[in-house]
């Protein structure tokens, strides 16, 4: 009996690695594959729908000859890998078709409705990191002291509180009990006026126009929301900043300096810290796109006229193009993110190079 | 060939098996946190388990003479806007969140196990698809894969399970993947296979003993986040439906009424908060004890 002893699956080995222009193209081709992946996934989705999508357009009223015509118009007559060619081009062109509800392309509303997400986005980006960065080395700096312990608390809490139920909370307590912050909506009412929209970031918007108490009522408005979807992020970053230090702390460099004479500090920030700095810097890019999927349900809980709110509404009415959009451009920008993640590494790590 | 001292070791597979989990629970019982999510987590199965018996109001009468009460000697944590007993539909939600935490582990890992294994063992052209699917998968944050498949297939508790196991499946196919490639090349396995087992045989029998310990502790560890997410579906409407308890749906009724009665939703976030911490003490827990990869 001749049984191959050769484990299953062997790859080919390579000789020598891959030239950097072999690595690039390959790497972009996996992209791409992913893309095409996403657009197959979201075809896929706009197709399981129970909903018909042409009764969706015509209501239910429609005649059967309508019926019939919009069919032909809609290309659904066509065989679907014919419906996935043509879905595949109107992606190419960024046409996502019309959103049900309003009539006006998809891609237009999203682009409107983007810059208040992103605006959230990022102000919660820039505490997570502001607070989650700094909490982590000092838990890790002072390993199983009471920091570190306080770091751990905050950290499980931020993993497993519902951060639309942190949201509502927190409207109760810090707007509807103490006053210290402005209620739901990027703005009050009466400044809706005075704001020029330029950037469509309405805290950068205010600074231009220099009229200081639009921008705390900006401010006051942002606060509340970004913090509470901040606390994940920050859960994650301080979490993976304190493992990363620790591995770093352990290295015999780490003993010279002190031997030498270095303050604790200037080791941990001057050499410690830029060891890990890469690792951080994707750590906290990965962070970022998870804080887009937060923002669903933030922006509902804080009637934040965003993507969230605006995924939110159309998902309850049934609006497939436009769910469908917005799902995709989530994972675009997961996979750019990835992406940009990666770059990073190879420009910023000389260990990669 | 002299024979091994019967004391030195198990005679029988059985009897490892058995020594295995005795060494892990001793392990676990070592580990405070992991201890304190057990406990928890015992709590909240076992008031979920007995809520019929706990309760103290029918969950579903209304009685709008006491709509929105606070906490009292007989409605302890107080009504809702319907003047239903806040308390025992707490109880009766925590079975529904747990039927949909439940019953979502028992669907994706399976999925993903089989997945990561066939593409770890096989490799070459199997492994590359079956990767690609799962990195698609992997480029949606989980929430908002489930609430697209939702939107498509209609809001039900038993839609939101589908939706949030499509969306859960594919880290547990990567780390099997992982634990695979890790065990394949090892001589028990190209024992087995002198033997002649086929290569099924070889998965289901000796490469998934293998992985079930990590697969195990990354469910629980997901679990955190399936209910998070079950309760971010019934927040939105698109998950359980009223007058369903669902904890994620008394918030989402709860709502309209929070901000002159804060207790109405604070029960059933804390309810929520608990349960997330509990799964993820214990899910932490259990990756130290059983992947002793993990740093």
């Amino acid at each position: 009996m001749t049984v191959a002893l050769a484990t299953p699956g062997r790859r080919r080995k390579r000789g020598r690695a891959p030239s950097k222009a072999l690595a690039v193209l390959s790497r972009a081709g996996s992209v791409l594959v992913t893309l095409l992946g996403l657009a197959a996934l979201t075809f896929m989705i706009g197709r399981l729908l129970p909903l018909d999508p042409v009764l969706a357009v015509l209501g239910d009223n429609a005649t059967p000859e309508a019926y019939d015509r919009m069919v032909v118009q809609m290309g659904l007559d066509q065989p679907l890998i014919v419906q996935f060619g043509n879905y595949l081009w109107d992606l190419a062109r960024l046409d996502f078709g019309n959103s049900l509800l309003s009539g006006r392309p998809v891609g237009e509303e999203i682009a409107r409705v983007f810059p208040a997400t992103l605006e959230l986005a990022t102000v919660a980006m820039i505490l997570g990191t502001g607070i989650g960065v700094p909490l982590g080395v000092v838990a890790a700096v002072y390993r199983n002291r009471w920091i570190d312990h306080l770091a751990r608390i905050l950290s499980l809490v931020g993993y497993s509180a519902p951060n639309f139920w942190l949201g509502l909370m927190g409207l109760v307590l810090f707007y509807a009990t103490l006053g210290w912050v402005g209620g739901p909506g990027r703005i009050d009412f009466i400044y809706e006026f005075d704001l020029q929209p330029v950037t469509g970031f309405f805290l950068i918007d205010a600074l231009l126009s220099g009229n200081l108490a639009l921008f705390g009522n900006v401010f006051s408005h942002i606060i509340l929301p970004a913090s509470i979807l901040a606390l994940s992020s920050l859960a994650y970053i301080s979490r993976m900043t304190r493992s990363f230090m620790i591995e770093q702390l352990e290295q015999e460099y780490v003993v010279t300096a002190r031997a030498k004479g270095l303050g604790l500090w200037r080791i941990v920030w001057l050499h410690v810290f830029r060891n890990i700095a890469v690792q951080v810097i994707t750590v906290v890019a990965l962070s970022y796109a998870f804080l887009l999927e937060g923002a669903v349900l933030t922006e509902t809980v804080f009637a934040w006229p965003g993507f969230g709110r605006y995924m939110t509404n159309a998902l309850l009415s049934g609006d497939m193009n436009s769910v469908v959009g917005c799902t995709l451009l989530i994972g675009v920008i997961f996979v750019a993110l990835n992406l940009i993640c990666d770059l990073l590494y190879r420009i910023l790590d000389p260990r990669t190079r | 060939m002299t024979a091994i001292p019967a004391t030195l070791g198990p005679r029988t597979p059985a009897e490892a098996r058995m020594q295995q989990l005795r060494i892990t629970v001793s392990k676990l019982r070592r580990n405070g946190s992991a201890m304190l999510g057990l406990i928890l987590l015992v709590i909240i199965f076992g008031a979920a388990i007995f809520a019929p018996w706990l309760s103290t109001h029918d969950i579903y009468a209304q009685d709008l003479t006491n709509r929105l009460a606070r906490p009292s000697a007989a409605n302890w944590l107080g009504t809702d806007e319907l003047g239903r007993d806040i308390y025992s539909r707490l109880l009766h939600g925590g079975r529904i969140t747990l039927y949909i935490a439940c019953l979502t582990a028992v669907i994706s890992a399976p999925i993903g196990l089989v997945v990561g294994m066939v593409s770890g063992w096989f490799g070459g052209w199997v492994d590359v698809v079956l990767m690609r699917v799962t990195e698609i998968f992997l480029a949606f944050p989980s929430l908002i894969l489930a609430l697209a498949f939702v939107a498509a297939l209609g809001p039900s508790i038993e839609n939101a399970i589908i939706a949030i196991s499509l969306a859960t499946w594919p880290p547990i196919a990567r780390l099997a993947r992982a634990e695979t490639m890790m065990v394949r090349r090892s001589d028990y396995i190209a024992a087995v296979r002198l033997q002649g087992a086929s290569a099924w045989r070889i998965m289901v029998g000796h490469i998934a003993p293998m992985c079930v310990p990590s697969v195990i502790a990354r469910v629980t560890l997901n679990m955190a986040s399936i209910i998070l997410s079950a309760a971010g579906l019934g927040f939105l409407g698109l998950g359980a439906q009223p007058p369903s308890p669902e904890w994620g749906a008394m918030l989402s009724s709860a709502r309209q009424f929070i901000l002159s009665n804060g207790h109405v939703a604070a029960a059933p976030g804390i309810a929520i908060l608990i349960t997330s911490i509990a799964f993820n003490l214990v899910g932490d827990g259990l990756r130290d004890v059983l992947d002793p990869r993990h740093d």
